[in-house]
């Protein structure tokens, strides 16, 4: 397959970037895009150039180090995938793909096609946890039976890879997902009760801080999502934030 | 200086609480005054940082990811072994014990292993109470699922993603510390040397790797938790950003390094598509409970699949070869990994391979008789008509689809096969890591104050690791053991103070470091660091892979030596030092993993036995039922090889701890 890639190059969060076009030949419909990515740059590394600067790392879809804004959708044209599963025969011989960061204001540009996504840990730090102590002597895994239906439903919770997709698919580039994530997984086990109220409010509150918008609903979030993610989660977050306001 | 294991006297299983009980503590007021710095935030660092902070240390904690959470930890599938005996089947501390060293093919410390058994239960209570959504049964019980080479059900998972969960967990646990100030994480850093002061690990010196700062960091003590280095291999199921580097670092300081040459290579993987492949997938062991593994019984069948003109599914069962029920008709498909990734490779290089590849590699893991088998079944409890084979298939395929349905979607997504039609195409791959740096009973490397845990470590696996331990010796080690143990050394530090950084060692330290890094951005060599990597995985593919004998291994050692001059030579490093460069971080890791592949060659030549994941062609069985299976050397090697550097890797120098079984009778594996 030939192709022409149109890719956002940036050196750095305060140059102001722009697209940068390149051709590539050769490239075969079993590479996944990131084996693409990485073709590209040897070629660019041969020639004297700078590699384009992207985030990836298990590339088997569970790290959620790999983002990319692909034709003008997070993790590219395919469902159900992040950018390292994605393959190039979802893409035509002679094809024009533009390749951009995750955009958001709560993701400031490192370099290229990388973004900081540490927002998404410092609203973890504000209650993404049970305080429990590490002492060899916690109760029997056993004592505290949890329903099968429960379990299940937190653990479809707890399946997110913290990748942002959810927010650079949104218009207002909320987070609501991701938190609602969180705070579902714990909200839906007996362990995660006892701290439930304020976990939930200073989630919220860092989400905030954090600078990412409103949710109003358009469901683009649950679409792009690679891990299906669903929207049940934020509802959950917003009953859950209600009962811890009154 | 001679090997002290330092294990404690004393009857096995009382070991580790004799021990426990008569270790010097520090008090809390006093742990305050004491920084610990974590090299490594997966199963086994991430543990460690959060309970070491839990306790009242300052800890400080470095991922080369954006993320604690992005370690490869979160890459396992399976699931996490535990002694808790819930299915009721006979489990104990002593079988998981003895399994695991029997596994490990007797090359593993018994009082390690022994210690790992016993906190295994305690790692289930605290992930259930951290909220790890384990699975369950309908009566809200935790579940369990049986692995490779035991006879129990003792394996914990969540779906297929265990380790993520593990890892979440152990994140989460973190996260509570990050938000307390008792852990400062430091992302996207990457160790490039240890600090040694008066003999003792005293700090690191790390690189920002967004904005290329060098940057000097005092601790009391180090711990590195850096995962394992199957990458040396370049194609591996370990993620892009895995290496040796922060072992090889302390190593070339002091570290002593344990059986290198230990891998496991895993049976069922996707295999290579080709030249431009930069990972492999791997496909959970669960598979070959129901799919039959074969090639073709006559060559030409699998020349003309290679070639694209026949298909799986037109060769006759007659012409069928089901070569590892035929050659271990007693355990079949489910031999342990090692012995089914030699057969396939042995298949394949007789020039039965099936892959539509470059290299043809690859044999066929079949369905189709469980999707029969599944549907009759259901058939029958239906009442449905069995003769039916639309019916049946259709049946079948729903219950395959609901015990493996995320892997065959993950299948299908790579190769572009249905596999519920047609065979899956595997092919062995590098996976796991059993050798690194060598500990004693503390988890103490050779270099006082510096520690190693986790797979980095050699410990527990001898030289196969049996599914699902990894992820019981990284929690056990963070969350249950090394918490103890730094503290008895610990104990002596109380009156230190504060370690400045502006010392003659810190000085030295940055200097060789900026050093290495100015040499790389300079070089302008022809040749990118991938092209190297790539050149150096062959060789150790080729010739330290799978079997290996005399002459590969010392043809490697000659090869790779040469391969690392002319890297130093001719490696092109674009870019700068002061902004995000990744070929700069990946220059300096393939520069290690250049000189730990000719120690791991060395390692292979020296150890002449065949053992575990290390098969020596010279060491087979040479008649008898077990004619041409791996032959162990017992007599000559029941030892842990600890390497000690001396400046070229060729030159360094064996330490022998010798392994005492006083409580497993050692006995040679037959799977016959
Ligand atoms: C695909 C796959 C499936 C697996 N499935 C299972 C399973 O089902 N059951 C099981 O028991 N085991 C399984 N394993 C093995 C197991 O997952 C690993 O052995 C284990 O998770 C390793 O944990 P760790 O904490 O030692 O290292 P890792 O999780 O690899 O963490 C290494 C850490 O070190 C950091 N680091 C590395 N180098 C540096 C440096 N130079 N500077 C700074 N930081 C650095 C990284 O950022 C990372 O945080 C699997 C492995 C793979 C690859
Ligand atoms: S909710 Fe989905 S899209 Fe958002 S971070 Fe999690 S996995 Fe990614
Ligand atoms: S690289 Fe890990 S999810 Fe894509």
């Amino acid at each position: 397959m030939k192709l022409t890639l149109k890719i956002w190059r940036q050196n750095g969060a305060n140059d102001k970037g722009g697209l940068v076009d390149y051709k590539l030949d050769g490239v075969s419909p079993d590479m996944s895009f990131l084996e693409m990515l990485d073709m590209l740059n040897e070629q660019i590394i041969n020639e004297g150039g700078e590699p384009v600067a992207f985030d990836h790392d298990c590339r088997e879809g569970i790290c959620g180090m790999c983002s990319l804004y692909i034709n003008g959708e997070a993790h590219g044209p395919d469902r159900g995938v992040t950018t390292c599963q994605l393959h190039m025969r979802m893409f035509k011989d002679g094809d024009t793909i533009f390749i951009e960061p995750f955009r958001a204001s709560a993701f400031p540009v490192i370099k290229d096609l990388i973004v900081d996504r540490t927002s998404f840990d410092r609203i973890q730090h504000a209650g993404g946890f049970i305080s429990v102590n590490t002492s060899g002597n916690t109760q029997d895994a056993n004592s505290l039976p949890i329903s099968k239906h429960a379990a299940d439903e937190a653990m479809d919770a707890a399946t997110c890879i913290g990748c942002g997709a959810c927010v650079a698919t949104c218009k207002n580039s909320s987070a609501m997902l991701f938190v609602g994530a969180k705070v579902s997984q714990y909200a839906l086990l007996p362990q995660g009760q006892v701290e439930a109220t304020d976990r939930v409010k200073n989630m919220v509150a860092q989400m905030d801080l954090e600078g990412f918008g409103n949710c109003t609903n358009t469901g683009a979030c649950e679409v792009e999502c690679p891990k299906g993610i669903s929207l049940d989660n934020i509802a959950r977050m917003n009953r859950e934030l209600m009962k811890a306001s009154v | 200086m001679a090997l002290d294991s330092k294990v404690p006297k004393g009857p096995i299983k009382d070991k580790w609480t004799d021990y426990k009980n008569h270790i010097d503590l520090v008090n809390p007021a006093n742990k305050r005054n004491i920084d610990i710095i974590v090299v490594g935030t997966g199963l086994a660092g991430g543990s460690a940082a959060a309970t070491l902070a839990e306790l009242g240390y300052n800890v400080k904690a470095f991922a080369y990811q954006d993320s604690p959470r992005r370690a490869h930890s979160i890459a396992a599938q399976g699931g996490i072994n535990a002694a808790k005996n819930y299915q009721g089947d006979g489990d104990s501390t002593y079988r998981l014990f003895y399994d695991t060293v029997k596994g490990g093919d007797y090359r593993a410390r018994e009082a390690n292993v022994y210690r790992l058994a016993e906190v295994s239960a305690n790692i289930i209570d605290q992930c259930v109470a951290q909220g790890v959504p384990f699975a369950r049964d309908y009566g809200g019980l935790l579940d369990n699922r049986s692995f490779g080479g035991v006879l129990v059900s003792r394996t914990f998972y969540a779906k297929g993603q265990t380790g993520q969960q593990l890892l979440l967990g152990a994140y989460s646990a973190m996260n509570r510390q990050i938000a307390r100030g008792k852990i400062q994480m430091f992302n996207r850093h990457e160790m490039m040397d240890v600090v040694i002061v008066d003999g003792k690990a005293r700090g690191i010196i790390a690189r920002n790797l967004v904005t290329g700062e060098i940057e000097r960091h005092s601790a009391h003590a180090v711990v590195i938790g850096s995962g394992g280095y199957g990458n040396v291999f370049f194609l591996s199921t370990n993620a892009m950003g895995s290496n040796v580097s922060a072992g090889w670092k302390i190593h070339k300081k002091g570290a002593h390094f344990a059986n290198p040459c230990y891998t496991q290579i895993h049976p069922t993987c996707i295999p290579v598509h080709g030249e431009n492949q930069s990972k492999l997938t791997l496909m959970s062991e669960s598979l070959r409970n129901d799919g039959r593994i074969w090639v073709p019984k006559k060559k030409e069948d699998a020349e003309a699949i290679r070639a694209h003109k026949l298909k799986a599914t037109d060769i006759a069962e007659e012409d069928r070869d089901y070569y590892l029920e035929r050659r271990y008709p007693a355990f079949g498909n489910l031999v342990p990994r090692d012995v089914a990734s030699r057969a396939a490779k042995e298949r394949a290089d007789a020039g039965y391979g099936v892959g539509h590849n470059e290299t043809g590699e690859a044999v066929f893991l079949d369905f189709a008789f469980a999707i029969e088998r599944y549907g009759k079944e259901q058939a029958l409890i239906k009442g449905l008509d069995q003769n039916n084979k639309a019916l049946i298939t259709d049946l079948g395929k729903k219950v395959v689809e609901a015990k493996y349905g995320n892997l065959f979607q993950m299948y299908e997504k790579i190769v572009d096969e249905n596999p519920y039609e047609t065979p899956m195409m595997i092919y062995p791959a590098v996976h796991y890591t059993m050798g690194g740096v060598w500990v004693d009973y503390n988890l103490m490397t050779t270099i006082p104050g510096c520690y190693c845990i986790g797979e980095a470590n050699f410990s527990d696996h001898g030289a196969n690791r049996l599914g699902a331990s990894a992820l019981m010796q990284g929690l056990a080690d963070g969350y249950f053991v090394l918490p103890y143990t730094i503290g008895d050394y610990l104990s002596n530090d109380i009156r230190t103070g504060t370690i400045p950084t502006d010392t003659p060692e810190f000085d030295q330290a940055e200097k060789e470091v900026r050093e290495k890094v100015d040499f790389f951005i300079n070089n302008n060599g022809t040749k990118s660091v991938d092209h190297f990597h790539k050149r150096l995985g062959k060789i150790m593919w080729n010739k330290v892979g799978m079997a290996r004998n005399e002459k590969g291994l010392k043809e490697a050692m000659t090869e790779i030596k040469a391969l690392r001059e002319e890297f130093w030579k001719d490696v092109k490093v674009p870019g700068t030092a002061d902004t995000y460069n990744e070929e700069l971080a990946k220059a300096g890791r393939v520069a290690d993993f250049l000189e730990l592949g000719e120690l791991f060659a060395k390692d292979a030549l020296e150890r002449n036995e065949s053992c575990g994941g290390h098969f020596r062609e010279e060491s087979a069985e040479e008649d008898g039922p077990q004619k041409g299976e791996a032959k162990r050397d017992d007599e000559n090697f029941a030892y842990v090889a600890a390497w000690e550097y001396k400046g070229e890797p060729a030159k360094a120098v064996l330490h022998k701890e010798e392994l005492e079984f006083k409580d497993i009778e050692l006995k040679q594996r037959s799977y016959k």
